[in-house]
């Protein structure tokens, strides 16, 4: 008898649903339950159905997705920690044709790379952000983030982050929220099915203005489960979220059409 | 002949950006260099060539638009001076490892720390020696006129292109602020988008249709995969050391001491050896061009030749002397002169440090 292959299990007449081709056959470097993957998955449908394969260039961060590059199937630069801004500022100046997106954490977006954040906001790039805020540095072995929550312990906070020595988290989309450059600024979560599809619109709303050369910078943060840094099961990690991170960075649009939402 | 100008050396070096088809110069502002941004933004190449410029937030910015910028295949370039040039030595080693064809100014000033605004070459180490982490190295010119400050630039690209590597050239405060008669040379094009996608087909500026996509990155996780791509920049690296040095000898025939100098210090160097020379101390120049790569074999040849002794003129407290003798390898006397921190040397300081130092020691 012959090995069963994939093909056997899964006939053309019983799809109903599969990945979009602009995600590579690499294995995702991620933990299972991470956040990331979904996330690029999203981006991936969007460039996709919006037919920008050939004329994207993305630029992955460092931090957990400083691999983006293997998992997207556009042409990628990999950017220095906290730079992407920068080299997207250019590369759509240069191009202004082209689609350019940068996929941010938070530490590469919200601490080292701050000033990169807010001038290309400020200057009102016509470029999208993607910016996954999980309030933890998972590459690094899971360290205090900006976006770490007042008394969540992390590996740099082991007795929970204290305001007198750590300072607030920094809410940095609804800071650049507040710059004219910036023209659509939401806060989404991939977590449930229907977050995810609500996050996909958005992505999609950021993408489409840049198509359509709206005037500023479309900026996209996704709240994120990191279940390894945070040393919660997957599930528990995302219930975490919601009760935690959401109260604190709540869900939804912040900014449209360069006016704030009320 | 082409349009004669009188140009400081700041702003011929920017006329020369916009007449060498650059499409984006990414900069911020510091002294001695101001010039450079101000004679762009002024010019318009916006309107002439097509040109973007763009005052960037920091120099750390600037030197990622480079990457970005120059990863898409168009030709990108920035100014700045000493301290600036610190900051952007992350972005020089990413772009290094990428292999991204970028060319950076430095309009050395006196230093360490902010130092002073005076002209300086202090720079040496970091510019010729890597600057930033790990092991790759940027091609370094050394302009010693106004009239290079303009021709160095079409030579910085067409060498960032032919390797691949990030190309700096190394000025001072003085070659940027003096004034000097200039020959413009005749504009080049811009390349089109299509031209550029046709020529560099590692540049990421949207995958090919039916094609794969193109990654420009400094990382692979796998340690013999990193071995490998250090083996890479080192063979290309042996291959501009072999092809590309440059260099001007100067009354070196029948010379018995040999000045090595390059930019400002080149020219009053060339000063003092005519003044050696009407002493009856036969003295010759090796002005570099090229300071990476070095001209070890020349100088090693110049060695063979009998030459008796080298001075190493620099503006710096003895940095480029290090590889005068490591080219001269013990056999004869290798020293020395230079004021630093600013200050510049005259030609009878360098004629009184040869008898000196060489003559006399």
């Amino acid at each position: 008898m012959s090995e069963i292959t994939i093909k056997d299990i899964i006939k053309s007449g019983k799809v109903v649903y599969q990945k979009t081709k602009l995600m590579t056959d690499t294995a995702l470097s991620y933990c299972p339950g991470c956040g990331h993957g979904t996330a690029h998955r999203l981006i991936m449908e969007v460039i996709e159905e919006l037919g920008l394969e050939n004329d994207t260039i993305g630029i992955a961060p460092v931090g957990c997705s400083v691999l983006a590059y293997e998992f997207m199937d556009v042409d990628m630069q990999e950017a220095a920690h906290g730079r992407a801004p920068a080299l997207a500022t250019a590369i759509k100046r240069l191009w202004p044709k082209k689609t350019v997106f940068t996929y941010q954490g938070d530490g590469d977006l919200a601490a080292i790379g701050t000033a990169e954040t807010i001038h290309a906001c400020n200057r009102g790039e016509k470029i999208v952000i993607i910016f996954i805020n999980n309030g933890i540095y998972g590459m690094t072995g899971g360290q205090m983030a900006p976006t770490t929550l007042i008394g969540m312990k992390t590996s740099t906070t082991p007795y929970g982050r204290e305001v007198s020595k750590m300072g607030n988290p920094l809410k940095i989309t609804e800071l650049i929220a507040q710059l004219p450059g910036t023209y659509y600024v939401t806060r989404q979560a991939v977590h449930s099915p229907s977050a995810a599809r609500k996050a996909k619109r958005a992505i999609k709303k950021a993408f489409q203005n840049q198509l359509d050369d709206k005037p500023g910078l479309s900026f996209v943060e996704v709240v994120s489960n990191c279940n390894s840094g945070w040393k919660m099961t997957p599930l528990y990690s995302n219930e975490w979220m919601v009760e935690n991170m959401f109260p604190f960075y709540p869900i939804g649009d912040i900014k449209v059409g360069g006016e704030l939402v009320k | 002949m082409g349009e004669l100008r009188l140009m400081k050396g700041n702003e011929a070096l920017a006329e020369a950006v916009i007449r060498a088809g650059v499409d984006g110069y990414f900069g911020y502002p510091i002294t001695p260099q101001s010039e450079v941004i101000e004679y762009l933004t002024a010019e318009k190449p916006e309107e002439r060539t097509g040109m973007v410029v763009l005052q960037a937030e920091s120099e750390i910015a600037s030197i990622n638009m480079l990457y970005g910028g120059g990863g898409t295949g168009k030709k990108v370039m920035t100014s700045s001076s000493s301290p600036g040039i610190s900051l952007m030595q992350e972005g020089l080693s990413y772009i290094a490892s990428a292999e991204i064809p970028i060319v950076l100014v430095n309009v050395v000033r006196g230093g360490p720390g902010l130092g002073d605004i005076q002209p300086a070459q202090s720079d040496y180490f970091q510019s010729t020696k890597g600057g930033g982490h790990g092991d790759y190295r940027l091609i370094v010119l050394g302009p010693s006129s106004v009239q290079e400050m303009s021709d160095f630039v079409p030579l910085a690209f067409d060498l960032a292109f032919k390797y691949r590597n990030p190309v700096m050239i190394l000025s001072d405060g003085a070659i940027g602020q003096m004034m000097e008669k200039v020959e413009l040379f005749e504009p080049i094009p811009r390349l089109t988008d299509k031209e550029i996608i046709e020529r560099y087909p590692w540049a990421t500026n949207g995958k090919p249709k039916g094609g794969e996509r193109r990654i420009l990155t400094s990382l692979d996780l796998d340690p013999a995969k990193m071995e490998r791509h250090n083996w890479h920049l080192q063979k290309k690296y042996k291959e501009i050391e072999e092809n590309e040095v440059r260099f001007e000898a100067i009354n070196t025939e029948d010379a018995d001491y040999v000045i090595v100098a390059y930019g400002s210090s080149a020219r009053i160097s060339q000063k003092a050896i005519q003044l050696l020379r009407e002493k009856g101390i036969k003295t010759g120049l090796l002005r570099l061009i090229t300071l990476w790569p070095f001209p070890y074999k020349q100088i090693e040849a110049l060695v063979g030749q009998g030459i008796k002794g080298f001075l190493s003129v620099e503006m710096s407290a003895g940095q480029m002397v290090e590889d005068v003798r490591l080219a001269v390898n013990g056999k004869v006397k290798v020293e020395h002169f230079g004021r630093y921190g600013g200050m510049v040397h005259s030609p009878e300081e360098v004629m009184e440090a040869l008898e000196q130092k060489i003559i006399g020691g």
